[in-house]
This record gives structure tokens, C-alpha cells and sequence, in this order.
């Protein structure tokens, strides 16, 4: 078998400050877990399970296990994860039963230095990872069959489950158990990329079965004998607490259990989740505003435009912008402002937790499971390794489970009921008690030479920092939050003179991680920016791009890709088109966005995006990934604002918080590039290009520039 | 005691007739395949069929449906058989899936009443069911799918 050698991985994980142990280590050491022969021999039953590594179990009895170190919340890691060690087992996808991981310092995502699914990151780290798992794991498979048969194990060769060799085969079910007491294989080989026979194939999803006929089982589906339901008041203003409550009216109403202070505010336990909401209505609660109770949009806006007349952290410096800036006087100066937004998943927050004799067991739709272990073992008053946390598919992610602020009073309510209890937040509880996207406010400047040149390019960021929030001390001192800075720190267009610096200004409230980050701040203002100075220089945006880009091989080749399927430049009577340019997550995308107006009305009819990231596991799920994105990005720059007043988040349900619907959906054409190189992410890049595409269509109907979101506040309707 | 009828299945609950039907099915019958988005009507994941037509779960007092015949994801078909399930099987539909029921059923509704729906047709039907992880041009295909699997069939001419 031809194989490529597995190289060390030397991609730097942006958080390794933060990470456990397993942090910056080479591949070989993600790989342990091999049962023990004596762990085996233990087990009762029919069938034994063998643990070939942390992620990969084969039963006596032929089962392959998967334990899947990633949350699939849509973006088809439940089976892309499973392909890729299908795919050096040499089995079908199929074959595989996949179980979420438990937490684990095993399961560390080494892009991110913690056990997280986020950051478009998933496929990017099992490439390796889990092909590796797969591979060593047949290698031991081959060992033990050639030993028992005296066979030269480069002449076994695995599929469909068995090993085989001339006429000879056995079963990985027959092989588990002398697999694993053979010694650690050295020479581990992964396949090459012309040995694929699933990795590169669009294959159904594992997931869509359960999807279609209800059975899918998500956070909100837990059912456990005896349990109770939950519903949870917190204070209206963010960051108050409660004063004192009166629960008289609440507790005798039907089926109310009991009325709880939790740290996170008055929870209501009943026999339905209906009675707990109801009674939870009919709470008397004085709050004590906390530090948030002035804040409105007004003064967020007002503070980072103040925090803006500061110096940043440097981002990038090149050349010399400020004798670049003297010397040319032909100038374009804009700032941009972004809203913040909530994540809106389409599942509400919620988790069960049961006390049983070994521990508390926490089922929860959580993208991070050793911090909801965490703050699980905090509540329970258990040390984190009593604390089992299961997690199930979640109804949406963005980012929003990324926090765990609706474990702990969980974990409270079931504690003090000594039953299983599952709380549930309500829509209104959601959407106004979430982390939201940050706000921004980015000013650029630039300056054309004699010559037309572009010469000098300026990027002001002014915005909150999440990971200071999310992961305290993660950031070193004096340098930019990673995540603050994406798709600025790589702009792309040639300058001799080029400064990039970012200000951390806090805002008062929770930021969260929302999906694309930074990237959707950054992007629409660069890329707004960017055809503005096209305008200057009275050149077509495609082609004013395209000059700044002649030593950006890959990201001239997707803006070229899309330009060209989109018909740039001859829309259809009627039509504007504005194209947007962005790498993120190792991928590279371009889209061209197709609108018209009539007066006021804006219709978005088509956008076009072209995308090379890098070799691909199941092109279907990027596919659907770079469709769902757009949906998620447009939906953001038509409508999503969240607004402060005296700490009260204003939007609620889905009537304030509006979201993009079937009749509204444009046409969505995706044209994936060939590529060999690796794997890019696809969970979040499309969102971001879709907001600055849409607004340069606008002023290319218009000769209005947007420099505000979202486009419904701008004098357009839709 | 309140006498429904899901799924064909008589169920007798014991529950207070002002509790939307929403809750009933999940808590009280264990029929989680009808999903809470909003309570609002407002997002459509709470689809279910009361005597064919597609009602909003969240805000339907059960007492209303007394007697009446309920459907729910778990009832469409026994086996993901029905047109509409293995249109999404095959176009791959959904992504996180959380709204699904609810857009299948949405779906299999509107299918009922007009066998060959135009975009416009679906858009119509569909405009009130949210799916936030932006899978609505799957939808469409899927549902002009369907339309030909159930045309096929039963005999009509395919579409």
C-alpha cells in the first residue's frame, strides 16, 4: 500500500496559553487509550468493547464505536469525524456508530487549546487526528492477524471489517482483543489522497435519518424517569441579581414542586415544563440592578467612538504609514459601525441533571464540555471527575454554546429536588439573556500616490474583546485578541504603507464567540472599504481588486471563480451586483451579491460564491455549510440588531429579532475549487461576505454607501 | 381527563385544557419530535397536523383538539416512508435539524392540498417556519422532489 507519512503538526493553536496538557503535542500523543488486556478480560457480557485509542472502540462482536471529540450542531461533524476513520479502516462510514466524547483532556482541540467545537476547526484538526486514530488502529489490527498467521504484515490488507491475507481473512471482532495487547505500532502510515474511497465523496449524512422522523435526540428531548421541569426567571437587567422574591402565588399553583433561588436567578420546578413557566410568570421578584443598569446603545456607541481617538495593539506595520500618509494627499477616510447581535438558536438553552450514586450526570447541548463539567462540579460541590457530562445533538450552535451559563442552575435545581431536572429557557429568556456578537467600530484611511497607486491603507479595529471573557489570561498582555482581528490581520491588497491596529474597548456587557467571529466585523469593513476605493480610483471593484492582488495566487483565483459564474459586470436588466473578497479558517471565498430596488423595497435575487478550502472530506456538507452560511450572513446584514436600553436587552421573540424566511431566501449558487491543498473550515467563513457584497451591490444601485448595519435601519425596506 | 387522538392512537391526559398542545405531546406523551422554537407561533418547529391541516402546536389549547385527529413527526409514516422524508433523505436537508419536523410537516401539508406546488406556491406555505441554519434552498428542491415521488407513486404525472 503507498502511503504518506504522517508529519508532526506544526500549526500554532491560538489559545495554547490556555491550553491542558495536551496542547502543542504531536500527533502520536492524541493516541492513547488502548484498552489494557486485563480492562477487557474484566468486562461482562456477550460481546467485549476494545478500546483501540480515545476515539475509535471495536467490539468482539465486529461493532465499530466512534467516540466523536466534536458537537455536531449542523455542521456535519458526525460524519465527516466518522469518514475520516472509516476511510483508514477501511470500512464504510456506515459501519460506524458514532457517541459523543465524554470531557477529556484526550479530546483538547489542539486549534483552539481547549475542548471546544468552534473556530471552524473541526475537520482541520481530525484530518490528521483521526485518520491517524484510524490508521494506527488497523495497524494493530494487521499486527496481531500476522502474528497469529505468521504472515509479513505488509502483505494484510483490511476491508469491509476484516483483515486479510492470500486466502486467509479475520474479522476486526475476532482481532480486537490481540490487537490491543500488541505493543503501540511505530510505523503508522495514513493513506494517500488517490487511495481515498469515501474522504472526497458526497455521502449522506449519518445524522439525516433520525433528522427526518423526529428521533434525533437534542438537548431538549431528554427525558429521564422521575424528572422534573424547570423554568428559570433571571434578571431583566443584565448582570442584576435577585433582591428578594415572593413565591406564595407561584407555589400554589398545579404541579409546582418548588420555588429556588439559584445563582443565576428564581427557578420554578413543577411536573411539566408548561406549570414551572406559568408559575415562573406569576413570580414576585424585586431585582437589584447591577453594574449594567444605565447602559444603552447610545452610550456603548459613544464609548468606542471615544476609545477609537486612542492608540491600538499593532497589528500589522508595514513600511511607513505615516510618511506615506504626509506625502500623498489623494485620501479616503470611512468609519463603520456594527451592531451587536444574539445567536438565536433555534433550540433554547437548556440542560437535565440527574444526582446518581457515582455522580452527577449533565446532558447538555454544549459545544464545550470540560468547562460545562467545570462549572457543573462547581454547582454540584463534586470534584470535576464525578461530574459526567453527555452530550446530545444540539438545536444550533453559532457559538452560543461555547458558554455554559445555563448549566449551573441546572445542576442546583436538580441537586436540591434530589430528582432528575431538566430546565428549560423560554425564547424571550434566550434571546435576551445571551452573549452577544461584539459591537465595532473600524476606521480605514488610505492614500493614492501621483500615480494612482494605492500607497497607504490604514485599518483603525475598535471593538470588546471575547477571549478576554471567555478565557481570562489567554491573550498575552499587549498583544490583539486573536479573535478580534480576523480577516484584518491577512488583508491581502498590495501597499507599500500598511498599519493595522486594534483597541480593546469594553462595553459593558457579555460578548460572545458568534459565528464567523471577527471575520463579519472585519470583513464588511475592509471589503465596504475596499470598493470605495475603487470609486476613488474610478475603477471597476472587481478589477481595482484584482490589480492589489496579483501575488495572492489563491485569493485572485476564487474572486476570478466568482466573478466569472457570476457574470460580473452584465447582471440582468434591473440588477446590481457587489462582490466581496475574505480568507478565514485556511479558506479562501469570494461572493458576488445580485439585488434591484424598487424605491426603497431592497431584493436580494442571487448570490454567487466561489470557495477553495483546501482538499474536502464530504463536499455536500461544504456545499450546505457555504448555503446555510449566506442564509445566516444575509439574515444578519438585512435585519439583526440587539438594542440596550437602561440594561434591558429590547428584542425578545422572533417578531423583534427577525429572522431571514423561505420566501425571503435568494437563489445560492456554491462553486467549490479543486484543491490540494488542506482542508480549510466551512462552519462560518460564507457568513462574512455576505453583508459587504450585498451593501457594494447598494451602492452600485444607488451611489448610497453603507457604513451601518443592519440595512433595514438604513432606509431600506424589505 | 382530555381525549385526544394521536398518531391514531387514542390518549387520555390528564392535564389542565388551557396547556398548549405543544407540551402535552413532549412532556405528557414523550413525543419530542415536535420541537419548542418560540411559543409565540412565530417559527413554525412546533408543526403539527390537526385533521390534515398544519397547526402551530405552541399556541393550540389542547382542550381545542379534544377529539380531533392529531399528527405528529412520529406519525407521518412508521419508516420514513413518506414522500415528503425521503425527498430530505435524498437532497440531505437538514443541517442541525431542529426545526425539521416542523418544516417536514409543513411540508407533507402542503403537498396534501396541492400536489404540484410552484416556488411561489411554497413559499406560501413555508414562510412560516424559520430554519436558522439557512438550509430553505434545500427545502425547496426537496419539496419539488417529493411532489415527484408522490406523483410516482400514485400514478399522476411527475413533476
Amino acid at each position: 500500500m503507498a502511503t504518506t507519512p504522517i508529519i508532526a503538526l506544526s500549526r500554532r493553536g491560538f489559545l495554547k496559553s490556555s491550553a491542558t496538557a495536551a496542547g502543542g503535542l504531536v500527533i502520536a500523543c492524541y493516541l492513547p487509550g488502548c484498552s489494557k488486556p486485563e480492562e477487557v478480560a474484566s468486562q461482562s457480557g456477550p460481546a467485549k468493547m476494545v478500546k483501540a485509542n480515545a476515539f475509535l472502540q471495536i467490539g468482539t462482536d465486529g461493532s465499530i464505536t466512534m467516540f466523536c471529540d466534536k458537537s455536531e450542531m449542523g455542521q456535519g461533524v458526525y460524519t465527516a469525524l466518522p469518514t475520516l476513520l472509516a476511510e483508514e479502516l477501511g470500512v464504510a462510514p456506515t459501519a460506524i456508530k458514532v457517541e459523543f466524547a465524554p470531557p477529556g483532556d484526550e479530546y483538547v482541540n489542539k486549534l483552539l487549546g481547549a475542548q471546544a467545537t468552534g473556530g471552524s476547526t473541526s475537520v482541520r484538526e481530525a484530518w490528521d487526528k483521526i485518520r491517524m486514530a484510524g490508521a494506527e488502529a488497523r495497524t494493530r489490527l494487521i499486527a496481531a492477524a500476522a502474528k497469529e498467521w505468521g504472515a509479513p504484515p505488509q502483505s494484510c490488507t483490511v476491508a469491509d471489517g476484516y483483515v486479510l491475507f492470500t486466502s486467509r481473512r479475520a474479522s476486526f471482532g475476532e482481532l480486537a482483543e490481540a490487537a490491543a495487547a500488541m505493543p503501540a505500532p511505530q510505523d503508522v502510515q495514513v493513506k494517500g489522497r488517490n487511495e481515498f474511497k469515501y474522504v472526497g465523496k458526497t455521502l449522506p449524512r449519518l445524522d439525516t435519518p433520525s433528522k427526518v422522523d423526529g428521533s434525533a435526540q437534542f438537548g431538549i428531548d431528554m427525558r429521564l424517569p422521575g424528572m422534573l421541569y424547570a423554568a428559570l426567571a433571571q434578571p431583566p437587567e443584565l448582570g442584576g441579581a435577585v433582591k428578594s422574591f415572593n413565591a406564595d402565588k407561584a407555589k400554589a399553583m398545579p404541579g409546582v414542586r418548588e420555588v429556588l433561588q439559584t445563582s443565576s436567578g428564581v427557578a420554578v420546578v413543577a411536573d411539566t415544563w408548561w406549570q414551572a413557566k406559568t408559575a415562573r410568570d406569576a413570580l414576585d421578584i424585586q431585582w437589584s440592578p447591577g453594574p449594567a443598569a444605565k447602559l444603552t446603545n447610545a452610550a456603548i456607541y459613544a464609548g468606542l467612538k471615544k476609545a477609537s481617538g486612542g492608540k491600538g495593539l499593532d497589528v500589522r506595520k508595514e513600511g511607513d504609514v505615516d510618511a506615506g500618509w504626509k506625502a500623498n494627499s489623494r485620501r479616503v477616510e470611512a468609519t463603520y459601525e456594527l451592531p451587536m447581535l444574539a445567536h438565536a438558536t433555534l433550540e433554547p438553552q437548556n440542560c437535565t441533571v440527574e444526582f446518581r450514586d457515582d455522580g452527577c450526570h449533565v446532558y447538555a447541548p454544549t459545544q464545550v464540555q470540560q468547562m460545562s463539567q467545570a462549572v457543573a462540579a462547581k454547582a454540584a460541590g463534586l470534584p470535576p471527575e464525578k461530574v459526567f457530562v453527555h452530550t446530545t445533538f444540539l438545536g444550533g450552535g453559532f457559538g452560543r454554546r461555547l458558554d455554559v451559563d445555563f448549566v449551573p442552575a441546572a445542576v442546583e435545581c436538580a441537586k436540591a429536588m434530589n430528582k432528575p431536572v431538566k430546565l428549560l429557557w423560554t425564547r424571550e429568556d434566550d434571546t435576551s439573556h445571551d452573549k452577544y456578537r461584539p459591537p465595532a467600530r473600524n476606521t480605514l484611511s488610505a492614500a493614492f500616490d501621483g500615480n494612482g497607486k494605492l500607497n497607504t491603507v490604514k485599518v483603525h479595529l475598535v471593538a470588546p474583546s471575547i477571549t478576554a471573557r471567555w478565557a481570562p489570561g489567554a491573550v498575552p498582555q499587549g498583544t490583539p485578541d486573536p479573535f478580534a482581528i480576523e480577516a484584518a490581520h491577512n488583508f491581502p491588497y498590495e501597499a507599500p504603507n500598511l498599519h493595522i491596529d486594534y483597541v480593546q474597548h469594553e462595553v459593558g456587557l457579555d460578548v460572545g464567540y458568534w459565528r464567523s467571529v471577527s471575520h463579519a466585523l472585519n470583513c464588511f469593513t475592509i471589503e465596504s472599504f475596499m470598493d470605495e476605493l475603487a470609486a476613488e480610483a474610478q475603477m471597476d471593484p472587481v478589477e481595482f481588486r484584482r490589480s492589489l492582488l496579483t501575488k495572492q495566487p489563491r485569493w485572485l483565483s476564487v474572486l476570478d471563480a466568482a466573478a466569472s459564474k457570476a457574470k460580473w459586470g452584465s447582471p440582468p436588466a434591473g440588477r446590481h451586483q457587489g462582490v466581496a473578497l475574505m480568507s478565514g479558517y485556511d479558506s479562501y471565498l469570494a461572493q458576488v451579491a445580485e439585488i434591484s430596488l424598487e424605491g426603497d423595497k431592497l431584493k436580494v435575487h442571487r448570490i454567487v460564491c466561489a470557495v477553495d478550502c483546501g482538499q474536502m472530506v464530504n463536499p455536500g456538507i461544504v456545499q450546505a455549510q457555504a448555503e446555510g452560511g449566506i442564509i445566516f450572513g444575509l439574515t444578519a446584514a438585512l435585519f439583526s440588531e440587539i438594542n440596550v436600553t437602561n440594561g434591558k436587552v429590547q428584542e425578545q421573540n422572533f417578531d423583534t429579532y427577525r429572522l431571514l424566511r423561505m420566501n425571503e431566501a435568494p437563489v445560492i449558487e456554491v462553486h467549490l475549487l479543486n484543491s490540494d491543498e488542506k482542508p480549510g473550515g466551512m462552519g462560518e467563513p460564507t457568513v462574512a461576505l455576505v453583508a459587504p457584497a450585498v451593501c457594494n451591490a447598494i451602492y452600485a444601485a444607488t451611489r448610497k454607501r453603507l457604513r451601518k448595519l443592519p440595512i433595514v435601519k438604513q432606509g431600506f425596506v424589505v | 381527563m382530555i381525549k385526544l387522538t394521536v398518531n391514531g392512537q387514542p390518549r387520555d391526559v390528564d392535564v389542565s385544557g388551557d396547556t398548549p398542545l405543544l407540551w402535552v405531546l413532549r412532556d405528557s406523551l414523550g413525543l419530542t419530535g415536535t420541537k419548542f422554537g418560540c411559543g409565540m407561533s412565530l417559527c413554525g418547529a412546533c408543526t403539527v397536523h390537526v385533521e390534515g391541516a398544519p397547526t402551530r402546536a405552541c399556541i393550540t389549547p389542547v382542550e381545542s383538539v379534544a377529539g380531533k385527529a392529531i399528527t405528529t413527526i412520529e406519525g407521518l409514516s412508521s419508516d420514513r416512508s413518506h414522500p415528503v422524508q425521503k425527498a430530505w433523505m435524498e437532497i440531505d436537508v437538514p443541517q442541525c435539524g431542529y426545526c425539521q419536523s416542523g418544516q417536514i410537516m409543513s411540508a407533507a401539508a402542503l403537498l396534501e392540498q396541492n400536489p404540484k406546488p410552484s416556488d411561489a406556491d411554497i413559499d406560501a406555505a413555508m414562510s412560516g417556519n424559520i430554519c436558522r441554519c439557512g438550509t430553505y434552498p434545500r427545502i425547496r428542491k426537496a419539496i419539488h422532489k417529493a411532489a415527484a415521488i408522490a406523483a410516482g407513486q400514485t400514478g399522476r404525472e411527475g413533476g
